[in-house]
């Protein structure tokens, strides 16, 4: 049993037929008890107030803005490399989940940054990368819209991930070096010391849990949807010939 | 409810935003799932009916 | 090396014949610089802070105004296929276009932007660093175009798509470009922004090539 036999279209609409119930449960669940629990049971911090409760939607939707743009990445270089069309729908399916979570760590950043930073923007390393993410991922999709071949629209859309990704990574050090910035230090951490206290820490872990499955359950059915169209465009391409 | 003090808009905007924007991912994800799912249906009962 | 000599020189005569390719860049770069105090105010001492910033923003998009057409007519008319069956690796290829892109719309700007430096009311210490930094920039400017180019060939009306795609990859060269400038300007140490600047053009030199090569043999497949 391996992962590659996942990439055969109908073994995959069958195991995400039978998983994604379990993880729009997961995700709904998640996302409940965290979201209300933050929301309603944690004490104010001690400098920001009560606009702590905005890190419950803010910090997960950033981590996973980011992590869906990986994930892109990875299924780009297997369709490049092995071919599996599973693999570039994938990519595909992420593309717009991945630019909702941007846009919404950048609405909830900016208007915690109004009563915090005294502004809604601010030219901060953090908050510019994620500009240029969000228009890393716009050019992405448009990219995937403007060629009608499937597998060409999937080829070239794979290579400018790989060039994104490394010019993404590029950005953000050289946007270091031209602002030092306001943002916050990491939220999340390994190291005990860095991160917020443990009063908000489980729930936030739990709205990264849900935020994390909600993505999961999008992109499994997004992906499932464009199967399903790439196997209408090819019954239909019969039917005319 | 709890007491959001003088941040209460800030909150409330945040948070309703992103449920606007995540819900609306959401339904433009399934309604486009479903009309694709029974648009295969549709091609398939026709072919092999 | 006879190839190479051939085909560069091919690309210059038909940038220099097909309706002055090059010196339309040239005049689109004066006329976004000349814009800018209309939009700003004639104000010296407000200019001559902006300046840098103007300069190489204005060059970015000159170099970005001809992109288009690198690949564009040699796909049409099936050129590219041709020499694309040539024993010149198809990467070559790309870099001597991208050379030539850069020859006939990046050098003029180099060569022009210290004159249009002293309308923005330049500092006087940031000439010869507004000459370096763009003469060791523009190049990664028409190379990562060189990847929007191929990535865009075949597509009809694809001229827009190609800038929402090249612009955000111009953004480490623009800060670092812009930052050498300004350093100069204010007396700073400029060796930083510039040893970086230099960093993402070799890197572009090196890399950029090989993905554009790979675009242009996905369409052509």
């Amino acid at each position: 049993m391996s992962i590659w036999e996942f990439a055969n279209p109908v073994r995959f609409m069958r195991l995400t037929g039978k998983v994604l119930p379990w993880i729009t449960a997961l995700a709904i669940g998640c996302l409940a008890v965290g979201l209300i629990w933050g929301f309603f049971f944690t004490p104010e911090a001690e400098n920001f107030g009560s606009t702590v409760k905005i890190i419950y939607i803010h910090v997960p939707a950033a981590t996973l803005a980011i992590n869906a743009w990986g994930l892109m990445f990875v299924a780009s270089l297997i369709w490049l490399i092995r071919r599996h069309h599973v693999s570039a729908l994938v990519a595909r399916a992420a593309a717009p989940v991945g630019m909702t979570l941007t846009l919404v760590a950048l609405i909830t950043g900016a208007t915690w940054g109004q009563p915090m930073w005294g502004t809604y923007w601010e030219w901060d390393p953090r908050l510019t990368s994620f500009l240029v993410l969000l228009i890393f991922y716009l050019g992405y999709m448009a990219l995937w819209e403007a060629i009608d071949e499937p597998d060409k629209a999937a080829d070239l859309t794979s290579v400018l991930a790989m060039v994104g990704t490394v010019f993404a990574v590029i950005s953000r050090y050289a946007v270091n070096f031209w602002n030092q910035g306001l943002h916050q230090g990491a939220s999340l951490s390994l190291d005990k010391e860095e991160h917020v206290s443990d009063v908000y820490y489980v729930p936030l872990l739990l709205t990264l849990a849900g935020f994390f499955f909600l993505f999961l359950a999008l992109v499994l059915l997004r992906t499932g949807t464009e199967i399903r169209a790439r196997r209408i465009k090819a019954l239909q391409l019969q039917e005319v010939n | 409810m709890p007491d959001l003090g003088k941040y209460g808009a800030t909150i409330l905007t945040a948070y309703s935003a992103t449920i606007i924007l995540v819900v609306a991912m959401v339904v433009l994800s399934v309604v486009r799932a479903r009309k694709v799912k029974r648009q295969l249906a549709e091609l398939e009962a026709r072919r092999n009916g | 090396m006879n190839a190479t000599l051939a085909i560069l020189s091919r690309e210059l005569r038909l940038a220099l014949r097909s309706g002055g390719g090059a010196g339309l860049g040239l005049a689109f770069f004066l006329m976004v610089v000349m814009l800018i105090p209309f939009g700003v105010g004639p104000v010296p001492h407000l200019l001559a802070q902006i300046a840098p910033g103007t300069l190489w923003i204005a060059a970015l998009l000159a170099c970005l105004l001809s992109l288009d057409r690198l690949f564009q007519a040699d796909f049409e008319d099936g050129t590219l296929d041709i020499l694309a069956l040539s024993p010149m690796p198809l990467e070559g290829l790309v870099a001597i276009k991208a050379f030539a892109h850069w020859l006939t719309t990046g050098l003029p700007l180099v060569i022009a932007a210290p004159i249009l430096g002293i309308t923005l009311n330049l500092a006087d210490s940031a000439y010869w660093w507004l000459v370096i930094s763009l003469a060791v920039g523009t190049p990664a400017l028409s190379f990562l175009g060189a990847i929007g180019a191929a990535l865009t060939v075949g597509i009809r009306r694809g001229g827009l798509l190609l800038s929402l795609l090249v612009l955000p990859l111009y953004i480490p060269t623009l800060i670092f470009g812009a930052r050498c400038v300004t350093s100069a300007s204010e007396g700073m140490d400029v060796m930083p922004a510039f040893q970086l600047l230099a960093g993402v053009t070799l890197f572009t030199l090196a890399l950029t090539p090989i993905a554009a090569a790979a675009a242009l043999r996905m369409h052509m497949r």
